[in-house]
């Protein structure tokens, strides 16, 4: 390749936010056509410097080339105009709004001072034929899949005739068939001349699409690579900075009595529609059991009746002995439950309060938390420290609200308050791993498997194959709210497993 | 808006229109008791279409508008204050002094809508505690000044209050005149045709609200201005990320709001009589915040509402006529308040959601943080 191919190259690009060093002295470039991969655990810096190349932040220092000649770009519009189209993580669209409203916005044609929909809509079509991107100009954006919305923001782009474009971790929502329409998406794209970077933590995705790799830590560029020369262990290594174990290291089990049990489970969600119907499994001590299954089969129900968030309608829950069905979260906590709940946000942390309150949330009203009804700050603060070293969790102080974390630290915290109580004898963990960056992946699965050890029963939900199979002893099949198997992980097998998730038969030995 | 609503909003008019005539069909025909309702109706709801518009354009573009209430009543006095100044100090003629009292009615609004923008989009101030600013600020500003004027001997006007020079006139329309002849001179005849051409015979700003009803839809959902004003709203980031500017787009709309709730409060003081009185605008702020949550948050379901209001304002004026024809067994209804308690009555039940929940923009009320 020569230099002449190189559309856009950033040169000694620095960017300092209040207390961190967000883009250090980065050099990047993107030649003509190709997928260049931005690769990095969260908060390395890598949507900082395309946020600088988008114009939505400016940077302290450093140069940006389009097509070999210096810009300055000020706001998205200055972007825009040079070519830049970018697809962001959470999507910029306007649910209330159809798609030809959405790709027109900023840039919309008017006849006689009025918005121009059929042109546009015309426009949309065309584009959508040319890149094989099907979308329909006058659906709704809210109505539609994430998936399809995602091609609605590519189209976006193109409309605005962007030569280059960014794609900020553009799997993170999609289902794994949705994400192999994108990378074939992508595949066409630069077949047309349009050049990519492709944002993302994820390792197995950049050695399948990318054609050159970069890879950013802590603000730097660490090293720009091809996927043929490198593999997984070695990305993960230039991201994390050390050596990172792939694969989760444990030892068989001994499972001792029952500590789980669940007989006859029936559940019915808001809509009060039954999405768990009759489900009977037991969890022991000493062993992780993983219910696998496409998301929406029944999981999110089936964890809200066992830590009493949601009441079943039938059915019996006990655990170490105790019935404890349709108790109060209160109850079940205190009868030994440690939940690591599906949406951290939202039932893991109050986002408002400091990470100390929140290590309290399950224990603050008993000695020491609470004396005679008064809060006890002094040992909150103790506590917090304790569990920000032994659990690791990067924060400035124990009195940065939770809201503020990333969300590896944020389930950190929520690991730390669950997993550090002394009577816990059952771990429900939903989605224990969702959206989080490689180190803490490891970091959490470590914790899950050290649990375990400690003779703890675990019950894993998680839609992640890989992740079921890496950690449980035992694995369950959930698919439209029956558990249509449990197999020990041994004698099965990821494709096997895929095929019941989706729906297929099981045969009875 | 959907059907269901704009059928609860014609079901109640009817009661409300129907109550009347079964009061006063003994003393009066029932097409000329409909004819004055509707007349009523229309003007009364003027302030509420356009205070309900303002609240539109304010709310759209995401900053929650609370003080409508505040910026009709400074618009009401300066207004006033400027027509009755004119005509008594410099003696200009009605005409000149009343328009040019609507413009600065008009201005007052607007300026006190650069005030709530420079609050909640400048400052980012909790826009709730903006609205409630500009209402206080409202209520002190025109008591105070309508005190230090007029009262007292030391005051400005030497205790007196000036008469003001008077209110618009209503814009004749020629419908008598066309269609008088059709009836080759049956009496019953034309005082129909009189009656349904009072209908709309209306003032000016009664016209304007209407007409600005039809303008503002049109604007909103089928200019760009009007796609960019509710992706603001909506979704600033995603707008601000096309090149939209965020901030000048909710400054802009927020003083056509405050120029709309100004010649709201035009109609107290320059169309319906000509004097102020301290907290004249009584809750119609408010109220026109009902009719805008009611009509979802566009002009014509906004007005739809505001017209409901309106007639249940028409029926306790309308009422008062025919009072002595209410049933012995009625008579609490005599009493002019119960009637008049219709319009809060009405609000409540309104925005109880009776008929189905409304969406307000996804941004409503939420400061843009870059």
């Amino acid at each position: 390749m020569t230099e002449n191919n190189i559309v856009l190259e950033a040169k000694g690009i620095t960017k300092q936010f209040p207390g961190v060093l967000a883009s250090d002295n980065v050099n990047f470039d993107l030649r003509k056509g190709e997928i260049h991969a931005l690769l990095g655990e969260n908060g390395a810096g890598k949507s900082t410097l395309m946020n600088l190349i988008y114009g939505l932040h400016n940077p302290d220092k450093g140069e940006i080339f389009v097509n070999g000649k210096a810009v300055v770009i000020h706001s998205p519009k200055d972007s825009i105009a040079l070519g830049i189209g970018m697809v962001h993580q959470h999507f910029m669209l306007i649910p209330v709004f159809d798609v030809a409203e959405n790709v027109m916005l900023g840039d919309e044609t008017t006849k006689r001072g009025s918005l121009d929909h059929k042109f546009v809509a015309d426009r949309i079509k065309e584009i959508s034929a040319q890149y094989g991107l099907d979308v329909d100009p006058n659906a709704l954006v809210g109505s539609l899949p994430v998936g399809i919305q995602q091609r609605v923001e590519i189209v976006k782009t193109l409309y605005r005739n962007a030569e280059i474009v960014i794609l900020d971790e553009p799997t993170a929502v999609l289902t794994p068939q949705e994400a192999e329409d994108l990378f074939r998406i992508m595949r066409d794209l630069t077949a047309r001349g349009v050049s990519i970077i492709f944002i993302t933590h994820k390792l197995k995705e950049v050695l399948a699409v990318a054609d050159r790799i970069t890879v950013m830590r802590a603000g730097r560029v660490i090293n720009t690579v091809t996927p043929a020369e490198t593999d997984s262990a070695q990305l993960a290594n230039m991201m994390v900075g050390r050596q990172v174990i792939l694969t989760v290291d444990k030892q068989d089990h001994k499972a001792e009595n029952e500590i789980l049990k669940v007989e006859g489970l029936t559940v019915r969600d808001q809509r009060d529609l039954e999405t768990v119907h009759n489900v009977s499994f037991t969890v022991r001590a000493g062993e992780v059991l993983g219910i696998a299954g496409v998301q929406g089969n029944g999981q999110t129900e089936l964890s809200e009746a066992l830590t009493g968030l949601r009441f079943p309608t039938g059915g019996k829950v006990t655990i170490a002995g105790r019935d404890l069905t349709s108790k109060s979260p209160r109850i079940i906590t205190q009868a030994g439950l440690a939940h690591i709940p599906e949406d951290r946000q939202r039932h893991g942390l109050v986002l408002s309060y400091s990470i100390a309150d929140n290590m309290a949330l399950c224990d603050y009203y008993y000695p020491p938390f609470s004396q005679r009804g008064v809060m006890q700050p002094k040992a909150l603060d103790e506590n917090a420290r304790k569990l920000i070293s032994e659990y690791d969790v990067r924060t400035p102080s124990p009195f940065v609200n939770a809201g503020k974390l990333s969300g590896g630290n944020q389930q950190k915290v929520i690991v730390a308050r669950e997993l550090s109580r002394e009577n816990v004898k059952l771990v429900i963990a939903n989605q224990p791993t969702r959206g989080l960056d490689v180190g803490s992946i490891e970091y959490i699965h470590s914790e899950i498997i050290k649990m375990r050890d400690r003779g703890i029963a675990v019950l894993l939900i998680s839609a992640e194959l890989d992740e079921i199979m890496a950690l449980s002893d035992r694995i369950a099949v959930m698919y439209r709210g029956n558990i249509v198997t449990i197999i020990e992980t041994k004698k099965t097998s990821r494709e096997q497993l895929g095929l019941w998730m989706a729906g297929a038969h099981v045969e009875h030995a | 808006m959907d059907w269901k609503r704009f059928g609860f909003i014609a079901l109640i008019i009817t009661i409300l229109f129907g109550a009347v005539v079964l009061v006063g069909q003994s003393q009066q025909r029932p097409l000329l008791i409909i004819t004055s309702m509707l007349a009523t109706t229309i003007a009364v709801a003027t302030p509420l279409t356009l205070g309900a518009l303002a609240g539109v354009y304010c709310e759209r573009s995401g900053v929650v508008n609370i003080g409508i209430e505040g910026m009709m009543l400074s618009a009401a006095f300066f207004g006033w204050f400027t027509g009755m100044y004119l005509s008594n100090v410099y003696h200009w003629t009605l005409m000149p002094s009343i328009l040019t009292g609507t413009v600065v009615a008009i201005l007052t609004g607007a300026l006190m809508g650069l005030l709530l923008a420079w609050l909640s989009v400048t400052f980012k101030v909790d826009q709730i505690i903006g609205g409630t600013v500009i209402n206080i600020l409202a209520v002190g500003l025109t008591g105070f000044l309508n005190r230090q004027l007029f009262f007292g001997k030391t005051s400005l006007f030497g205790g007196t209050v000036p008469s003001s020079p008077g209110v618009f006139s209503a814009i004749h329309l020629p419908i008598t005149e066309i269609f008088a002849p059709l009836c080759k001179g049956g009496n019953i005849c034309l005082e129909n045709i009189n009656a349904i051409n009072r209908v709309f015979d209306q003032k000016p700003i009664a016209w304007a609200a209407i007409i600005l009803v039809f303008v503002s839809h049109y604007v909103l959902f089928h200019t760009r201005w009007g796609l960019r004003t509710r992706a603001v709203g909506e979704h600033p980031r995603a707008a601000d990320t096309v090149g939209i500017n965020v901030e000048g787009m909710r400054y802009a709309n927020v003083i056509i709001g405050g120029m709309m709730a100004g010649l709201a409060g035009a109609y107290f003081t320059i169309e319906s009589i000509p004097s102020f009185e301290p907290l004249m605008t009584n809750g119609r702020g408010f109220i026109s915040l009902a009719a805008m949550i009611f009509g979802n948050w566009t002009p014509i379901g906004a007005w739809a509402a505001a017209l409901v209001f309106g007639s249940s304002q028409a029926l306790q004026i309308n009422m008062q006529l025919y009072r002595d024809a209410i049933p012995p067994e009625w008579s609490f209804l005599q009493q002019s308040y119960v009637v008049g308690l219709t319009p809060y009555i009405l609000t409540m039940l309104i925005l109880t959601g009776i008929i189905g929940k409304t969406t307000p923009p996804a941004a409503d009320g939420v400061p843009y943080e870059k």
